[in-house]
């Protein structure tokens, strides 16, 4: 695979990953990530808003077979987290056993390592979800 | 308008074809399919291909094919639509020659898989995900289709039983072809008892990585008649459509509706003036079981939430209501990626010609429905017998 020199590629969405920024159109309609043109009206008046990172899950997946690179979490936990203001946002549940996961269930967003390159490569972090820690 | 026909149609078994690279697949199914219709030469060429960049370090596929093929100084480009790829491929050399610009092209799809590593393929697989969204949280293909089949299961009730038997009729169905990878009928056990991959989707569920070329010679009915090619040998392309949906699923308005391949499927009942209800066999595209029930319901087969149902009424079956995956499907005969739109294309044409091992008696109207993406790129087309 080619080295990831492109510190860029991974640093252009630094507001998405780590603060979970998305879009409202100016009829209100809340997406993630953030597009240049609203996904239901078609308006393409779109500020940034930040989203709370509570939800709920909607569909998970246990994943055991991951692609290369994802090698040394698996298995690991992937799901379909539906947030409060509306969007699904796709991510790995972190902080959970398989076994506890079910529809419905609450979670928050937490920053976590998601990868990492071979020695002197970028280590990317992003959003995972796990159950609320009160 | 002008009205395009198949008078040719060609592949190679599909497998790990260890000893052969994917010039030397391409090649062979392309010149399959030339003996069949029976020229020498044809006006152009499309390749229906995925991921011969990342998996072979080779692009400029329309070049390397024609070359090696020996068709001259041609117009020849890939067409690349996912998993879609081959049955896109197809529709844009109809394109070709209903437009009149060219009178005999030729389509071949091609994918070259067990030349590298496993996780790699599956890390290839996902470039048609969404990349910074899907594939940067650790999401494989597999992954996104469990998302969907857990989803769809919960919501309507059924269980993994009730989706194995999609993987038993492929089976049961492939076993007649010997085209096909896998050539051993299977029950409902083998399912269920094969290992996780992406919970709730098994190894049974799942559509095997591999190797496979299939290719067809596509013209028109007056310049077929010139060439010689007999009639009882033309295969119609009586209705094409095609449509995209979001490309990450997590973006998607409902997750289990496949809306494009609802829209694809109603341009080419419209295109070829019939509905579900006449169509004698469809080749869906059962990469994973879950899709087989969803593309059930987006082509008009079955109402929502009741795709599954077919399978479990026994509905699926050659010699039942709607037949589906009569040469086995993506499960059995398998799925090299950018070649299956093309082997789904031979496959009704061997049906309507009467020539299928596991043919449908009298079959004269057959649809493929090809999907690239989770849903997100599908291709559906119907053919005819003339």
């Amino acid at each position: 695979m080619a080295r990831p020199m492109q510190v860029a590629r991974y640093w252009r969405h630094f507001s998405e990953k780590y603060r979970l920024i998305g879009g409202k159109c100016e009829n209100g309609h809340v997406h993630f990530p953030k597009r240049p043109v609203c996904p239901v009206c078609g308006s393409k008046n779109i500020e940034e808003v930040q989203l709370s990172g509570k939800g709920k899950v909607i569909s998970w997946t246990i994943v055991r077979n991951p692609p290369s690179g994802f090698e040394y979490y698996k298995p690991y936990p992937l799901a379909l987290v539906e947030l409060e203001e509306g969007p699904i946002v796709l991510a790995q549940l972190t902080d959970v056993e398989p076994d506890e996961i079910d529809f419905g269930m609450e979670v928050e967003v937490v920053t976590r390592k998601l990868r990492e390159f071979e020695e002197d490569g970028i280590i990317l972090y992003g959003y995972k979800f796990r159950p609320p820690v009160e | 308008m002008r009205k395009a026909v198949i008078i040719g149609a060609g592949m190679t078994p599909v497998g790990e074809h260890w000893k052969l690279g994917l010039r030397d697949l391409a090649v062979e199914a392309l010149f399959n399919a030339m003996e069949d219709a029976g020229v020498d030469k044809v006006d152009s060429l499309y390749v229906g291909n995925m991921l011969s960049g990342s998996f072979v370090e080779q692009e400029n596929l329309g070049a390397l094919i024609a070359d090696w093929a020996g068709l001259g100084n041609i117009p020849a480009v890939k067409v690349e639509a996912a998993c879609a790829s081959g049955g896109a491929a197809v529709q844009e050399g109809v394109k070709a020659v209903l437009s009149g610009l060219e009178d005999v092209v030729a389509v071949v799809g091609v994918e070259k898989m067990t030349d590298g590593w496993p996780s790699d393929a599956t890390r290839y697989l996902a470039y048609a995900a969404d990349a910074e969204w899907e594939l940067f949280h650790g999401a494989s293909f597999v992954a996104l289709n469990a998302l969907v089949m857990r989803y769809y299961m919960k919501t309507y009730g059924y269980t993994e039983e009730d989706l194995a038997l999609f993987s038993v009729n492929a089976h049961a169905n492939g076993a007649k072809n010997p085209y096909a990878m896998f050539k051993r009928p299977i029950k409902v056990d083998t399912v269920l008892n094969s290992p996780y991959v992406a919970d709730p989707i098994k190894l049974f569920d799942a559509s095997p990585v591999c190797d496979g070329a299939a290719s067809v010679i596509i013209t028109t009915p007056e310049k077929a008649r010139e060439l010689g090619v007999p009639k009882e040998r033309w295969v119609e392309i009586a209705g094409m459509g095609r449509a995209i949906d979001t490309i990450n699923l997590a973006n998607r308005e409902d997750l289990l509706t496949l809306r494009a391949a609802r829209i694809a499927a109603e341009k080419a009942y419209k295109m070829a003036g019939v509905g579900p209800e006449d169509i004698d066999f469809f080749e869906i595209h059962d990469a994973f079981t879950i899709m087989a029930a969803l593309s059930l319901e987006a082509i008009g087969v079955a109402k929502k939430g009741e795709g599954a149902k077919l399978a479990k009424e026994g509905q699926i079956a050659i010699d039942a209501g709607y037949p589906i995956q009569t040469m086995g499907g993506l499960k059995a005969r398998g799925h090299p990626v950018g070649a299956t739109g093309l082997y789904q294309t031979v496959e009704a044409v061997l049906q309507l010609r009467g020539e299928a091992p596991s043919q449908v008696p009298d079959a004269e109207v057959g649809l493929t429905q090809n999907i690239g993406g989770t849903g997100s790129n599908i291709t559906v087309n119907i053919f005819r017998r003339v």
